[in-house]
């Protein structure tokens, strides 16, 4: 018999429970307000005394209310459907809710249950198979999706037959397996697995071995993030946290995108569901929305569904994955979810760590973090799961729990600055302090120089010089005074000054420069290196200055341009042409 | 809100402190209104039969024996047109010496909008202030605070915005509001003839401070009523959040939570998006827009009303006494509207962006050129006529005293570049250069 309880405490949405019977950390629960059931997940059990957080607004609950116990965790439906879908954190479908107000207690379908997908068999009978094993696939937008065995099934099984090639829904079985014991076993299209435990139906999980080209010159270029790897952004409010993260799912390299927005503002999800339908992708030239799931908690959704919205959010990259597809993850923004758990344990009279957040905050984030990964399927297919993931330090200070935890798990480091945001250099991401671990990967460089030109890496890290020579110079100045140094450290400040504005700034809202492909970039990192190595004669700071303004003008003017366009090699030619003017 | 005869009635508390008391009672719904010795109060927390209940108007005088009657409801608010040109206190009860206005009556801090039912904001707020319209430029749908020091005109600046904006109803929602400052609404709003369309709720300093907590919920109620029943353009004004957040803290400080940064509740976050969240674009063509002012510290931004009000809001004005020009100005620097993209060059000139973007870079060249004058270093001609470009872009484009046209505004600029720079020094398009650029 199911467990029962009765409501004895409320505080918010922390609500104490006295059970009847046995409860599981983490199980589902549904507390009773009058006829409408409020769903809650157990987080603290004492004695008889469960504490559970209600995903809704308490109001009006009261001492004695019914609770039912559901025997499960929460659970992620997936299945074909979940592209182009719009979410909620408990995988509410947001689309077919009725009324302009988010009603308490009403709970939608995540999938279609009356829509036929053309099914074609993959597995014959006989064949010996596993949990996430490919059964057969439909065809979803332009993405086969491979019916999997669901990956709760343990051990081996043996195939007994499956559906002929024809239009099935999610709930027809379109196979069925013998488990070890010989008996029957039926599967659907769609299967069910707890949000918070990570799928690890693989074969292996290797270092990652290419990278994800995002369009955008600072990370491709400078600062790489690997297929497979993770990456994280923190950054002052208005220093383009979103715009940037907004561009990587637009351009990112990938088959599928899950945006996960947790806690954020409910605008900018309204922004990805009306662009992205109109948006194509780069890639395949297909609509964007065809390859994107949103899962949207929004800052005034309920607090204790922002947790379970990241762990819907990567559940369902793992799924995709393990189809042998590359998925992208941008969650925006983990802090809020850090914030739901110190408002939890708060609540709970836990002892806080610093700034009052739980002690296992570090545990958790790197938990997180390491469920992304590049992997080997059973089959030797390979998938992958990027996860990059957005930090809104308080008072963008960076010495804070979240980002210092965050910093420890994630291996892209994507310093927003305050200070080039103020200056409009955007994207304002830090080109000393931001940093990729990928690059220290021999693989990966491997990968580079053979993909992009011999030596790229070794080229990315003189640019990178060439940067911090600048800033260098820049103090320099700023200390002894323009007439105080000698020209040639203006000519270094200068050179650097060539690098941010043509290279590292990008203008994410032009139709042209947003989108910056490898060759490009290539192109673009030869040229200034190849006027960063010149020397140059300048009778005066003041010439240097006018001289490289000239050029940087120039400059920005060809990323404006049409790649390979007439007006694009024309101001090429303006270029060599100022340079041999005043070169040595 | 007389005394009923089914009212649960008790006469025994437990505990008592500035905000809240403490006792024992049955079927007590979380957040339902009670009345404590005749003040309102709510529920925040039961135990048991131990219930908590958070006193608005504070706890001084309230005896042990106090008479404490259960409402059995949530705070509400009686919604409908009569709302129109009222003045309200916290509780809703007028404060105009009107009679009480009638209609439906609604469950203040209700549920949030689907986000799926959103529509993209689209729509310009025009208010003559180039430092908004140029720089920062403000959309329906959208929310946005004024972040400045306790000595700007904040208050002022608000107001001109409001009544200049093209909106159907205008919800002021005021919190620790000076007397005088009440007035001032007061006075500008008949000023201006705009009476019909204004609903105000205030809660001045003379008024308990837990009180306050009730005022963002009563001005957005009165705002959805006016926003989705009647498809109308609601701007509700909130000042000053400062003061709310500071309310937020004394009553969680109250009830022994444990505080995170500057002595601020852990939920500071949830509780501030909780009220700015409201704040949208209804596919009925219905929106509510949300201007609201935090003061500062001085100047201080990494405070945690600001810093948590700066990752909800879609950007924030911030003004300061601009000591070159000796005006108030919208910083440029600091100062953005999130959403001004959506309108810039789409519902204004081509070349809005472009121009915004060099003007603000140019802006930021003289302050450099600035920080080298300061320094006793000499000036480059560029620095010299940076210097000149920035207190004429001030005086003439930044300054909260400005009131044009959207179009002279972009004008202007094009003016000031022909004037001190060259098209090269802007960085514009080639394409705009060739079409707007004034030579002189």
């Amino acid at each position: 018999m199911a467990t029962t309880g009765k409501v004895t405490g409320i505080v918010s949405n922390l609500v104490t429970v006295q059970v009847d019977g046995p409860v599981a950390e983490n199980e589902l629960c549904q507390v009773y307000l009058g006829d409408t059931p409020l769903l809650a997940e157990v987080i603290k059990v004492n004695g008889d005394k469960a504490a559970v957080q209600v995903f809704e607004s308490t109001r009006g609950l009261q001492g004695g209310d019914k609770v039912e116990f559901l025997g499960r965790m929460l659970e992620v439906t997936l299945g074909p459907g979940l592209l182009s879908s719009t979410y909620d954190g408990l995988e509410n479908n947001l689309a077919t809710m009725e009324g302009v107000f988010l009603k308490r207690g009403e709970y939608t379908a995540p999938l279609d249950h009356s829509r036929k997908w053309d099914f074609k068999p993959l597995a014959a009978p006989g064949d010996k198979v596993s949990a996430a094993s490919w059964l057969g696939e439909v065809q979803e937008g332009w993405l086969p999706h491979k019916i999997m065995v669901p990956f709760s099934f343990k051990g081996e099984f043996t195939v007994k037959e499956v559906a002929a090639e024809g239009s099935y829904t999610i709930d027809e079985t379109i196979a069925v397996l013998l488990d070890e014991e010989g008996e029957e076993v039926p599967v659907t299209m769609t299967q069910k697995w707890p949000a918070k435990i990570a799928v690890k139906a693989y074969r292996e999980k290797p270092r990652p071995q290419k990278i994800m080209e995002t369009g955008v010159r600072v990370i491709d270029s400078f600062n790489p993030i690997a297929e497979g790897g993770t990456g994280f952004i923190p950054g002052p409010f208005g220093c383009g946290k979103t715009v940037l993260q907004h561009a990587i799912a637009k351009q990112g390299e990938a088959d599928v995108i899950v945006m996960a927005a947790c806690g954020e503002r409910a605008n900018e999800v309204v922004e990805i569901f009306t662009e992205f339908p109109e948006l194509v992708d780069p890639h395949t030239g297909r609509k964007l929305m065809e390859r994107t799931t949103i899962i949207c908690n929004t800052s005034n959704m309920p607090v204790a569904a922002r947790e379970a919205s990241v762990y819907t959010a990567m559940t369902i990259c793992e799924y995709y994955r393990a189809m042998g597809l590359r998925c992208l993850l941008l969650a925006d923004s983990t802090s809020r979810w850090a914030q739901a758990l110190r408002e939890m344990s708060n609540r709970m009279e836990e002892l806080p760590g610093a700034d009052a957040f739980p002690v296992d905050l570090s545990a958790i984030i790197s938990n997180f973090y390491a469920r992304a990964g590049m992997v080997i399927l059973n089959n030797g297919e390979q998938g992958a799961v990027t996860f990059i993931g957005t930090v809104s330090p308080a008072g963008g200070n960076l010495k804070e729990p979240v980002t210092e935890s965050t910093k420890k798990a994630a291996r892209c480091f994507y310093a927003l600055e305050q200070n080039r945001a103020d200056q409009k250099r955007y994207p304002a991401v830090n080109p000393i302090e931001s940093y990729s671990k990928y690059l220290e990967y021999p693989e990966i460089c491997d990968y580079l120089n053979s993909r992009i030109e011999e030596d790229w890496v070794g080229r990315v890290l003189k640019a990178k010089n060439y940067v911090r020579r600048g800033r260098e110079m820049a103090d320099q100045i700023n200390i002894l005074g323009d007439d105080g140094v000698p020209v040639s450290y203006h000519e270094a400040f200068w050179k650097s000054e060539l690098i941010d504005y043509a290279f590292l700034q990008q203008d994410a809202f032009d139709a042209i420069d947003a989108l910056c492909p490898m060759e490009r970039q290539k192109f673009m990192l030869d040229l200034l290196l190849d006027i960063c190595g010149r020397e140059f004669r300048f009778d005066d700071y003041e010439k240097c200055r006018a001289f490289f303004k000239e050029l940087i003008n120039d400059l920005r003017q060809m990323n404006y341009s049409e790649w390979e366009s007439e007006d694009f090699w024309a101001y090429k030619e303006q270029i060599s042409k100022q340079i041999a003017e005043n070169g040595k | 809100m007389a005394n009923k005869a089914y009212q649960r009635t008790y006469t025994q508390l437990s505990a008592i402190t500035k905000a809240t008391v403490s006792l024992h009672a049955a079927h007590v719904s979380n957040d339902e209104l009670a009345v404590v010795d005749g003040r309102l109060a709510q529920v925040v927390k039961t135990k048991g039969e131990d219930v908590t209940l958070q006193v608005f108007s504070g706890t001084e005088g309230i005896p042990t024996n106090a008479e404490v009657s259960f409402i059995g409801a949530p705070p509400s608010l009686k919604v409908s047109e009569q709302l129109s040109g009222r003045f309200f206190d916290a509780y809703g009860r007028p404060i105009d010496g009107g009679p009480e206005p009638e209609g439906e009556e609604r469950e203040i801090g209700g549920p949030s909008v689907n986000p799926y039912k959103r529509r993209q904001p689209s729509e310009l707020i025009p208010t003559g202030i180039a430092g908004i319209d140029l720089n920062n430029t403000l959309v329906s749908g959208q929310k946005i605070p004024f972040f400045a020091d306790p000595d700007q005109p904040y208050n002022r600046v608000m107001a001109d915005v409001a009544l200049r904006a093209d909106v159907d109803k205008i919800i002021l929602g005021g919190m620790g509001l000076s007397n005088d400052d009440y007035l001032f609404f007061r006075h500008q709003f008949e000023a201006a003839g705009a009476l019909d369309r204004i609903v105000c709720f205030i809660n001045t300093t003379e008024n308990p401070p837990v009180e306050r907590l009730l005022i963002p919920d009563m001005a957005l109620t009165a705002a959805e009523y006016f926003a989705v029943d009647k498809n109308e353009k609601v701007l509700v004004l909130l000042t000053d959040m400062t003061l709310y957040a500071d309310a937020l803290s004394i009553v969680s400080n109250r009830m022994d939570q444990i505080p995170s940064k500057d002595s601020m509740p852990g939920s500071l976050y949830s509780d501030l998006a909780k009220i700015y969240e409201k704040a949208v674009q209804l596919p009925s063509g219905g929106s509510i827009t949300i201007i609201a002012v935090t003061t500062l510290n001085d100047g201080d931004i990494t405070h945690a009303i600001p810093d948590n009000t700066g990752y909800i809001t879609e950007g924030q004005l911030f003004l300061r006494a601009d000591s070159d020009s000796g005006c108030v100005i919208v910083d440029p620097f600091r100062s953005l509207s999130r959403l001004k993209q959506l309108v810039q060059g789409k519902k204004t000139r081509e070349d809005h962006s472009q121009v915004m973007n060099a003007g603000v870079r140019l802006y930021a060249d003289a302050q450099n050129a600035k920080t080298k004058l300061e320094n006793g270093f000499d000036l480059s001609d560029y620095d010299l006529r940076c210097l000149d470009y920035a207190k004429e872009y001030a005086t003439r484009l930044l300054s909260i005293d400005v009131n044009i046209r959207i179009d002279e505004m972009l004008d202007t600029a094009w003016e000031l570049f022909g004037k001190y720079f060259s098209p090269a020094e802007t960085g514009i398009k080639q394409a705009l250069v060739d079409k707007y650029w004034k030579w002189q």
